[in-house]
């Protein structure tokens, strides 16, 4: 065979391969994955071949993603709502119980979590809600929104998994605030939910009010919940400008950062690389985010402006959650550091996310044709 | 569907998008805030915390200081052994963390009651031994599962070790697992840094007396620790400075022949070096092992130790008063001398008794020892001649010259709580009495001092140093164990000078007088019998002390009971003429002194003066009576 042809013939492949993925965000995405394989040689070497496969799983799942057009992503919106919604209630009657929270569920072949499926389900149910009624949405549809979003994220919340709860309240939020919930409106729920707050302190027991208490004072406990914020918060402080240096952080190295290969990962990274580190980490975020938004603003559709509006504030929502709360200005919820946390799941989710964008970004001319 | 204007809503959505990016912004300002606050405003306090959690001081116990006699024979001395130990601060549930470590290394019952006992005795944060003295093995079993127990780890430690046993034990008396009372020793002597990490301290006998000596200055080790609290790597080291050994003034093997001596009796003998005051044997039997003590007794042989009729806890050389009986008389002989109340040549004549205010003090012997001057009344042991002596100098004076000889005082020995004895006065009695009819001192009390009964009681340390003295003439040397103490780190050596306290000012004549009474003690006297064919002269006197009051009646030694029989004394120096080693030997129950006590005095003397070794204990010689005293 000529040799040129063989060549060519690859290059035509890698071509067709990467046709559909958007070179900034795959750019974005790679150097936080280098960092993320960095970080995690140091916080926890034995699992860097793991998550190796960890990514290279999302990237295909991202590959897929980005060929999949909006359409037919509209189409899928309400059965995985559904679906989703479904495994929940499963959950809830059936699920198994793993560190004292019920969250699994036993297919018999294998163990699911379907409260991650609903990061992506519930913008896409929503987008789709708003795409049918694309005339100016009236209140009832917010109504409508609301109940659809708040459904699901009761049942997670009841597991209990705050972290995930959050996140999906989130993610349904952004499409609800991107489709134009009044000022008003969004001014008025933040006044009610401040005077609820009062409220909602006395219905709670003693020892929740006691966790809250800890959350918030870490100090109050610090051989119990405390210790894991009081530890990241000296790793972090103790990196100072420069950082210790890659797998010379004392505070890591010698085990006082507990969860420190998954949602304490950032007290690893920022104890060895620093300040300067976190401004690149958080240069690196803002890069992603910005990109995503402006694959928003270009969008054909409602749907793919909503779509990509909130996957790209899930993005952000990961990150400020999880590096707020290892630095100790926001309570101790489990949510991974994203991109870089170990751990699949949350993997597979986010890139998913980035196809999805990749996906709308490839498909905004099609209308405007 | 045809009113909605595509534009407008583009517009409408890409404001909502700024505003949503701007909250980013916010955020990741804030983060970044944040983190300036964390790593530059606070970075030297976050700095110091770090290092805080990942150093630790590690405290490295000295090696104690050696004991050894004086011929370099070891007596205490260290050795490795690796123990399992438990951190409570760190552990969680202890109950579960020993049963888990049960199921690896062979605990029993009585481990886990000592770790209870040290648990509530603890300081804080200090580890505590659940098992001493691991095998390799076991030490390999646990390593193997030593993550499943946070806050348990493996530690070499040094242990005291005591190789003769029970041998010396009143003597080298032993250490233990530092107490309250020890820590406020500890702070008084401001040794609170130099004592972070020890865990023994001296409890009785010259571990105690020179705990300061033994213990030797701490090192420090910078550890780097992980998060479980275990040493992951060395950062720095100041090593620790060992103890000072000490080299006594006793000799090992002459201790050993008088301990054996001994047999299965009871009793005491300390044995001095006139010119010094050097202690050459200081035994008190029976004895303990104080091996015992080291790593935290138990409770059954500490009931079995404190239970024993025999007492073995107690140091009778130091402890023991007893009624030194005829053994006073050339104390008494010596004092009148002195006193200008008798001459050597003047007799008394000697019916068997005396008579004073209505009462009969009876003479041993029936019928008495007819006309009786100095000399005689020691060799002899005529009582009648002392009660005479007695009445004639009075209470004060006798209390006043035997209180010159230290007889009622603390000699000052190395070792701590000495007992005093009862020097007999008006005075003290006023003191020990609080009924006002009581408190009197009667005229007829006097006379039985004279023979070394009445309220006497001296130890028998006190006895041997009142004779060590008459040995040198009345210059006075402090009895002590410690000959001197080495810096083990510059081989330095501070002698215990032996410089005399007190000189008694005593005439060269009288104690001549005295010296020449007791060797004929030992040639044609009481102690003759014992000290047949003896290749050195010898000076002795022997006493006998009641335990049991005879009403009068005529003691007959299996008419009374083993525990109330008479105690056997014996006083002794040699060689008379220059007097390498006095002694004084106190045989409980032994009978007379003749018979058991001085027997044992000839085989150390022989030991230590010809170098020969007895075969078998000192013999009890039955045949001694007929000639005794008293």
């Amino acid at each position: 065979m000529n040799p040129g042809l063989g060549l060519g013939m690859i290059r035509n492949l890698v071509q067709r391969l990467i046709a559909p993925l958007d070179v900034p965000l795959m750019v974005i995405a790679g150097l936080l994955l280098l960092l993320a394989i960095g970080i995690m040689g140091s916080a926890s070497p034995e699992r860097l071949n793991a998550q190796l496969l960890n990514v290279a799983v999302a990237l295909v799942v991202m590959r897929i993603m980005a060929q999949v057009p909006p359409q037919r992503l509209m189409h899928l919106a309400v059965p995985v709502y559904l679906v989703g919604l479904l495994l929940l209630i499963a959950v809830a009657l059936f699920g198994d119980v793993s560190k004292g929270a019920r969250r699994w569920l036993n297919l018999g072949f294998m163990r699911a979590q379907p409260s991650e499926l609903m990061k992506i389900a519930m913008p896409l149910l929503l987008a789709w809600f708003f795409q049918k009624r694309e005339a100016m949405p009236r209140l009832r549809d917010y109504g409508i929104a609301a109940v659809l979003l708040l459904l699901p994220v009761a049942l997670i919340a009841r597991q209990p998994d705050l972290g995930t709860a959050i996140l999906v309240l989130a993610a349904g939020f952004y499409v609800i605030f991107f489709a134009g919930l009044s000022w008003k409106i969004l001014v008025g729920m933040v006044v009610a939910a401040a005077a609820a707050a009062p409220l909602a302190w006395n219905l709670l027991h003693d020892y929740q009010r006691n966790r809250i208490i800890t959350l918030f004072d870490p100090e109050k406990d610090p051989l119990g919940k405390g210790f894991h914020i009081i530890q990241s918060t000296i790793a972090i402080g103790s990196g100072g400008i420069l950082g210790k240096g890659w797998r010379a952080g004392t505070q890591a190295q010698l085990e006082f950062i507990p969860e420190r290969h998954t949602d304490f990962i950032f007290a690893v990274f920022s104890e060895e690389f620093g300040l300067l580190g976190n401004l690149v980490l958080l240069s690196l975020y803002a890069m992603l985010i910005g990109r995503g938004l402006m694959i928003a603003a270009n969008a054909a559709t409602l749907f793919s402006r909503l779509l990509a509006g909130a996957v790209t504030m899930i993005f952000f929502t990961y990150a400020f959650v999880n590096m707020g709360m290892v630095s100790g200005i926001l309570p101790v919820v489990g949510v991974p550091l994203p991109l870089v946390s170990y751990g699949g799941t949350a993997l597979v989710t986010l890139f998913l996310g980035i196809g999805i964008l990749m996906s709308i970004h490839g498909n905004r001319m099609l209308v405007q044709k | 569907m045809e009113f909605k204007n595509p534009q407008e809503e583009l517009e409408r959505f890409r404001s909502r998008l700024a505003v949503a990016g701007g909250f980013v912004l916010v955020c990741f300002t804030l983060l970044f805030v944040r983190f300036v606050w964390l790593q530059i405003v606070q970075h030297d306090y976050y700095q110091t915390r770090a290092e805080d959690n990942r150093i630790s001081l590690v405290p490295i116990v000295p090696n104690r200081g050696l004991i050894l006699d004086r011929n370099g024979v070891v007596l205490a001395r260290n050795y490795s052994a690796y123990t399992l130990e438990i951190t409570p601060s760190k552990a969680r549930d202890l109950e579960q963390i020993i049963d888990g470590l049960a199921g690896i290394i062979d605990i029993q019952p009585k481990d886990r009651k000592r770790f209870k006992k040290l648990l509530e005795e603890s300081r804080n944060f200090e580890s505590l031994p659940i098992r001493t003295r691991l095998t390799d093995e076991e030490v390999a079993k646990f390593i193997a599962h030593r993550y499943r127990f946070p806050g348990v780890d493996i530690k070499a430690r040094l242990f005291r070790q005591y190789p003769g046993g029970a041998f010396a034990s009143h003597m080298l008396g032993y250490i233990g697992r530092v107490n309250d009372r020890d820590l406020d020793k500890i702070e008084e002597k401001e040794q609170d840094a130099n004592y972070r990490g020890t865990e023994h301290f001296g409890k009785t006998g010259l571990e105690q007396h020179y705990e300061f000596d033994l213990h030797g200055g701490t090192g420090f080790e910078q550890v780097e620790v992980d998060a479980g609290g275990r040493a992951v790597r060395t950062l720095s080291r100041t090593a620790p400075v060992a103890g000072n050994n000490l080299t006594l003034t006793v000799d090992a093997e002459l201790q050993r022949i008088a301990e054996q001596a001994f047999g299965d009796r009871k009793g005491a003998l300390v044995a001095i070096e006139p010119a010094t005051g050097g202690i050459l044997a200081l035994v008190a039997v029976p004895n303990y092992d104080p091996n015992l003590f080291v790593d935290g007794i138990d409770t059954q042989n500490w009931k079995e130790l404190n239970e024993s009729p025999d007492k073995p806890m107690v140091n009778r050389a130091l402890n023991g008063a007893y009624p030194p009986g005829s053994t006073f008389k050339p104390f008494m002989a010596l004092g009148a001398l002195t006193l200008g109340k008798r001459r050597p040549e003047q007799q008394i004549s000697d019916p068997g008794f005396f008579n004073f205010g209505g009462h009969r003090f009876r003479d041993d012997k029936k019928g008495g020892h007819g006309m009786v001057d100095m000399y005689k009344s020691i060799v002899h042991s005529c009582d009648t001649y002392y009660y005479m002596l007695a009445n004639d100098m009075g209470i004060d004076n006798i209390s006043s010259f035997m209180g010159r000889l230290g007889l009622g005082s603390r000699t000052g020995i190395d070792i701590d709580g000495e007992s005093e004895g009862v020097l007999p006065s008006p005075e003290w009695k006023k003191k020990r009495f609080k009924k006002p009819e009581q408190q009197k001192w009667y005229a007829g009390e006097t006379i039985s001092i004279g023979i070394g009964q009445g309220y006497n009681a001296y130890t028998p340390i006190q006895l041997a140093h009142a004779t060590a003295i008459v040995a040198n003439n009345g210059v006075v040397f402090r009895p002590h164990l410690v000959k001197f103490i080495t810096d083990t780190r510059t081989g330095k050596r501070t002698e215990i000078e032996p410089k005399p306290t007190r000189d008694l000012g005593l005439k060269q004549e009288h104690v001549e007088v005295i010296r020449n009474a007791m060797v004929g003690v030992n040639k044609e006297g009481t102690g003759a019998r014992a000290f047949a064919g003896a290749e050195y002269v010898s000076a002795g006197k022997t006493g006998t002390a009641q335990v049991y009051s005879l009403k009068g009646a005529e003691y007959k030694e299996g008419g009374v009971k083993k525990e109330l029989r008479d105690h056997a004394l014996f006083i002794a120096f040699a060689p008379a003429d220059a007097p390498k080693i006095a002694l004084a030997v106190l045989v409980e129950n032994g009978g007379f002194g003749a018979q058991a006590a001085a027997p044992i005095a000839r085989q150390v003397f022989d030991y230590y003066l010809l170098g020969k070794r007895p075969k078998a204990p000192a013999p009890v010689d039955e045949a001694a009576v007929e000639e005794d005293e008293e």
